[in-house]
């Protein structure tokens, strides 16, 4: 970021001279703040896993999700401003809801991110507001089969086999691309996640955090749901033995 | 009022008093309608199209008020095509329906459209709805609607079984229409058909002079006459 | 803009045919027809609809029923129509009146259950919320002058409560351990109370089967727009179970030897 402070950086609706926008740059700053978010897209489902910074010990456990639910059948994570996550997760809800109103059947995840790109496209157009904080990791079985979204504060959305947003995102991404992950199973899938949040997770700079898991697929009926208490346990103590082997 | 009161339409409103139909079989869909419009009784046009396009393989067969079928057909022409530009894809059946059923729902007091949707698609292959009055939606093997299918539930009744090919049905539908067509004062003139399948719709004519043919009291009517040529009218 | 030609260039109001263009145009009459006809017209009447519905508790939770008929005046239109509908894991709602009404409040009552399950904070809605949702939302708009034209019952068993209740388009509530609308609250209401009331700890199941049986098999004898296709819903601690449609088994034998009506004998 070469042309700071000349002026051009104090408002979403103006251009630097080299055309780019400033303010949405540093929206994503504040992403690549925060704890990582993965997405990982298998052949029956997806698994969403997120590493939660803890900064006080005083905070009641599993309080702040930052995955939610967005209908039955669609998922989101965030990685940012946690609060622009919620706003954007409600707007995400009411997106489903008005398809399922004008369609009467449930959304696909390609119309949610859709009509969310548009939305935090248009929070990038003027002064009086700042662009979201945030990126969003959005996840689905529908019926067209599993599916992954990234919605990023500039307003663009990709599809991903498996996606991560925050400040891991680089060693995380390395670690998803070398699994096969359209031969993982579902639950192999959940094991690969913890291990990457607990490998990307810094404890240097950062001591606590908690691990939050979600996924979708046969074994939740195609619902979203947090990861089942077995399986959870399982999944945090072998990432917690890959981390010593590894190191 | 000076005039006729026709229930449910607006004064001098143009009537599809009407014979519609679709069944879905195997590979598709056959819809059929026949061609009459009145206002009153007078035939406003006798070689009405009551097959309304609304995209590649969904049809629309209306009756109740022309003018309000053609505005919510018109209505739902245009989302179909929004929907498959932005999710790329052909809309199902079942999208189609629930856009119409939607329309009819929300404006149940303001229109008088009684609808069938019929089409095939990618995710279920053919399929039927019937949107009656009121704006409800309900799925159907085969449906039948308008002022000439209260005559011939009971033949449709008793005619339709399941796993017919695409030959048998065209037949079905084409009976069914001209009995209605020969009951009901308010539909006659053509049968027009659709042939909805994965491939393509073909349109189907049946010219008035045509029709199939039923009984129609020729027996009693013929004996009656013969009795009559017999009595020699007295002489005066 | 007048579409009628032989209207144009005439006084508007003008029911007198001076120039004898009938029967040329139906022509419409342009002026108000009374001071009222400019006012919006809001309360619908019913068009598709179904009849009774039917429900009693028992030993083990509720057992409702309704058939599958859903008629157009005395057209019986639609026959496999299914009445009763799941809400979550322990409510099922059963709708007699316009079965239009039914579905939108069949979808009004699916994105109450998402938004419930979106928020993912443990609580689930039972029988008791649904049916104050209903009864606020049928009270709303019969306020409006719009109501929803049903009658509907809504029973469930949660935390281990049996819950049964009425609402209709009125707004009206009311709950007992056995409940009918439409026809079924003249013909099968009395039927259940003999049957049901005193009994409602200790009726198994299959007691509770042959009790809805009875009154569903009257109310099809009486109820001329009843058919003889119906379901059963049961809702116990295990959730809700809906079943297949059954036929009603009838008796009609004795009336092969009626003869004429009165002193006929043959």
């Amino acid at each position: 970021m070469t042309s700071i402070g000349t002026g051009y950086d104090l408002s979403a609706s103006t251009y630097s001279p080299d055309g780019r926008i400033f303010q949405v740059e540093y929206a994503n700053k504040a992403v690549e703040n925060s704890g990582t978010a993965i997405g990982l897209k298998v052949k029956d489902g997806i698994v969403l896993a997120v590493e939660k910074l803890v900064h006080s010990k005083l905070l009641v456990p599993e309080a702040n999700r930052r995955i939610q639910t967005i209908d039955r059948h669609i998922a989101l994570a965030t990685a940012g401003l946690l609060a622009d996550g919620r706003q954007l997760s409600n707007r995400a809800r009411d997106e489903a809801t008005n398809y399922r109103e004008t369609y009467n059947s449930p959304p696909p995840l390609k119309a949610v991110a859709d009509r969310l790109g548009l939305y935090v496209q248009a929070y990038t157009l003027y002064s009086s507001v700042r662009p979201f904080g945030i990126s969003t990791i959005l996840g689905t079985v529908d019926q067209d089969g599993p599916a992954l979204f990234v919605v990023e504060p500039s307003g663009v959305f990709f599809g991903y086999n498996g996606a991560a947003v925050g400040k891991g995102r680089q060693l995380a991404k390395t670690e998803l691309e070398k699994l096969k992950l359209p031969e993982l199973s579902l639950r192999e899938a959940v094991i690969e996640a913890a291990r990457i949040i607990y490998l990307v997770h810094d404890d240097a700079k950062e001591k606590e955090f908690e691990l939050e898991m979600s996924w979708i697929g046969p074994e939740s009926n195609n619902l979203h749901v947090h990861v089942p208490k077995d399986l959870f346990d399982e999944a945090e103590a072998k990432a917690k033995a890959a981390l010593e082997t590894f190191e | 009022m000076d005039h006729i009161d026709m229930n449910r339409l607006k004064t001098g409103e143009v009537n599809l008093g009407t014979s519609i139909m679709a069944v879905q079989f195997d590979g598709g869909v056959v819809i059929g309608a026949d061609s009459r419009t009145t206002t009153g009784s007078y035939i406003a046009n006798r070689v009405t199209d009551k097959l309304t396009h609304v995209h590649d393989r969904i049809y629309c067969c209306r009756s109740g008020s022309a003018a309000d079928t053609q505005a919510v057909a018109d209505i739902v022409h245009y989302y179909l095509q929004m929907y498959s530009q932005s999710a790329g894809k052909a809309p199902a059946v079942h999208t189609a329906a629930a856009l119409f059923q939607k329309l009819c729902y929300e404006n149940k007091d303001a229109l008088s459209a009684g609808i069938i949707v019929a089409g095939w698609d990618e995710a279920v292959g053919p399929s039927v709805y019937n949107i009656p009055l009121g704006g409800g939606l309900f799925r159907q093997p085969w449906a039948i609607g308008g002022s000439g299918s209260t005559y011939v539930y009971g033949y449709c009744d008793a005619t339709y079984k399941e796993g017919w090919g695409r030959d048998e049905t065209v037949n079905f539908v084409k009976n069914t229409l001209s009995l209605a067509m020969s009951r009901d004062g308010s539909s006659g003139g053509v049968i027009r058909m659709c042939v909805i399948t994965k491939d393509n719709v073909e349109r189907l004519f049946v010219p008035g002079d045509q029709l199939p043919k039923f009984w129609e009291g020729h027996e009693v009517l013929g004996a009656a006459t013969k009795l009559a040529s017999i009595v020699t009218p007295m002489e005066v | 803009m007048d579409h009628f030609p032989t209207n144009w260039g005439r006084p508007r109001n003008d029911a007198f045919d001076a120039y004898g263009t009938y029967p040329i145009h139906q022509r419409p009459q342009n002026g108000p027809k009374d001071a009222f006809s400019a006012g919006v017209q809001r309360t619908q009447q019913p068009i598709v609809t179904g009849t009774s519905v039917i429900a009693i508790k028992y030993k083990d939770g509720i057992m409702m029923a309704a058939d599958n008929l859903a008629s157009y005046g005395s057209l019986a239109r639609f026959k496999d129509v299914q009445r009763l509908h799941p809400v979550g894991d322990n409510t099922v709602i059963g709708a007699g009146g316009d079965m239009s009404d039914f579905q939108y409040i069949q979808t009004l009552l699916n994105e109450l259950d998402i938004e419930e399950y979106t928020a993912q904070d443990g609580h689930s809605l039972g029988p008791a919320e649904i049916h104050e949702y209903l009864s606020q939302v049928m009270y709303a708009r019969r306020s409006k002058i719009n109501p929803l034209w049903n009658s509907l019952l809504v029973g469930g068993v949660k935390n281990g409560t049996r819950f049964l209740a009425y609402v209709d388009l009125l707004g009206t509530t009311y709950s007992a351990s056995t409940l009918a609308t439409g026809y079924g609250a003249h013909i099968a209401q009395p039927l259940l109370r003999t049957a049901v009331e005193g009994f409602e700890d200790v009726l198994t199941e299959e007691q509770a089967l042959k009790i809805i049986e009875n009154s569903m098999k009257v109310l099809f004898y009486r109820d001329a727009r009843s058919l003889n296709k119906y379901q059963v819903a049961t809702i116990t601690k295990d959730g809700v179970n809906i079943s297949e449609s059954k036929h009603l088994e009838t008796s009609w034998s004795f009336a092969e030897g009626i003869r004429g009506y009165g002193a006929q004998t043959q």
